[in-house]
């Protein structure tokens, strides 16, 4: 079963909401960086320093960052996770870094992700961006910028589509189908 | 997804696999570019290095992508033997199993002792070098060099020269690039050719500089010196006039050509210093990528173990 829950104008609206928190936060972009997390949150970085760019009229630097290799569940899951590209071409130390993911779900991803992170370098402090917070946390995480809470059940699943991969901008709630 | 949990030889990937393991080095590129060049993916695994033949790049390489990857790794010396000495050659992997390898990585100098293995043991097993059979790790890193500079493998003629009929990496290399597309040609003497070779969809050259012709990559094997001995070319004065990658022989090649060694080099017989040194080689880029892929083979194999 599929529904709806956000369209292309609630997500664009969702991540300029996001853009203008981040710069007051922050108090302007002065050291400030995004890092997305593959895949998802690599595209949803890009919007967001898009908007970003929109408002200070300057670019911030943009990174990727794949977690496959920091994962906690390699020696469990059925297969391996596919290998994508770290890309981010600047010094993250001393740098302030918006970490950028289109779910929030346990937090194991995030904590996968902040362990690469420090692998890096040694950013002076790291925020979490996501663009849904679904709940279900199993670890001490919350995000500092949320697009929108969406409260779920754990047999449902939230889908986040972009365009620039399935050629339209939509969250998806899966229902799994059971017999009971 | 790798079908197999080892890695026996190219021959029996398929092209999707092989691709699979070229971007999965891609991601560990990007690490070992890093200070930091760990990541604790394989933590808690063993690994163990058994190698029959001397080695020091390969397994060099083998034991930095192991520990990058947060294995621990055990060197495990062998004495060296020239003869297969059935159940012993077994009873020593068993008893490096029985230590807690879940990787062993074996050299041998008889074609097909991996293959043995691999129905013995639980363990992955990887093959840095059997014989005249494969080198499979060898092949996957050229492969990611060559993609690296010239992108898709289609449309690409490569050259292959040399030794062909006793080298384990020109045999890998063929398998590979024919899978992923390119168009082979194999140089050198009649006597280091092997008959028929052809059936393997690559073309055969005996005037190097008709081979080279409009080639995009150049990959030079090592003339194994020991074989002059058997009378398979008359004297090494001989090979390096007719056999020995110059400046001159590159220019048939196309102007933006590639040249490739897998090392060690023997400089000034089957390649000049000039062009091992010049803007065309990628030798030394063939080494570092070596580890990015022997990197992202244990990662993937590690996967169909389970």
């Amino acid at each position: 079963m599929l529904k709806e829950l956000l369209n292309k104008e609630d997500i664009d609206r969702a991540i300029t909401r996001m853009a203008h928190e981040i710069i007051e936060r922050n108090k302007g972009i002065e050291k400030l960086c995004l890092i997305g997390i593959q895949r998802g949150g690599v595209y949803l970085s890009n919007r967001l320093a898009a908007k970003i760019k929109n408002i200070e009229k300057k670019d911030i630097p943009v990174g990727s960052l794949d977690i496959a290799f920091y994962r906690d569940d390699l020696n469990i899951r059925k297969e391996q996770p596919v290998v994508r590209r770290t890309e981010i071409n600047f010094e993250i130390n001393e740098m302030k870094i918006i970490l950028v993911d289109d779910v929030l779900f346990t937090g194991r991803s995030i904590r996968a992700a902040m362990d690469a992170l420090m692998d890096i370098g040694r950013p002076s402090l790291i925020q979490l961006a996501v663009l849904v917070d679904r709940g279900h946390r199993e670890l001490p995480i919350k995000a500092d910028y949320v697009g929108k809470n969406i409260p779920t059940s754990r047999l449902e699943t939230v889908v986040v589509q972009f365009a620039e991969e399935s050629g339209e901008d939509k969250v998806i709630l899966q229902k799994e189908e059971t017999d009971a | 997804m790798l079908k197999s949990k080892d890695l026996l030889g190219i021959k029996e990937l398929t092209a999707e696999e092989i691709t699979l393991v070229l971007n999965t080095a891609a991601g560990f590129r990007d690490v070992i570019a890093r200070d930091i060049k760990k990541v604790p993916a394989l933590r808690g695994k063993t690994t163990v290095n058994l190698f029959f033949e001397p080695s020091t790049r390969t397994r060099t390489s083998f034991e930095l992508a192991a520990k990058r990857l947060s294995t621990d790794v055990i060197n495990f010396s062998v004495p060296t033997s020239s003869v297969v000495k059935g159940e012993s050659l077994i009873d020593t992997a068993m008893t490096v199993q029985a230590l807690g390898a879940d990787f062993i990585i074996i050299r041998h100098s008889s074609s097909g002792v991996p293959h043995l293995l691999s129905n013995k043991l639980k363990a992955s097993i990887i093959n840095a070098g059997d014989g005249i059979n494969e080198h499979p790790t060898q092949a996957l890193l050229d492969a990611f060099t060559i993609r690296e500079k010239k992108g898709d493998f289609r449309n690409l003629k490569i050259a292959i020269v040399g030794d062909i009929a006793h080298s384990r990496v020109a045999k890998s290399n063929i398998y590979s690039l024919t899978k992923l597309g390119a168009k082979v040609r194999l140089i050198g003497p009649p006597t280091l050719i092997p008959r028929n070779i052809e059936q393997l969809g690559v073309e055969v050259f005996h005037v190097m500089e008709e081979g080279l012709q409009d080639v995009d990559v150049i990959m030079m094997l090592r003339i194994q010196m020991e074989r002059q001995d058997k009378g398979f070319f008359p004297t090494t004065e001989e090979y390096v006039k007719n056999w020995c990658l110059t400046s001159k022989r590159l220019s048939f090649a196309k102007k933006d050509a590639i040249v490739m060694h897998p090392g060690p080099m023997n400089r000034g017989i089957e390649i000049t210093s000039e062009v091992a040194d010049g803007a065309s080689s990628v030798i030394l880029e063939q080494v570092t990528n070596g580890i990015a892929i022997r990197m992202a083979v244990m990662y993937l194999l590690s996967g169909s173990r389970k």
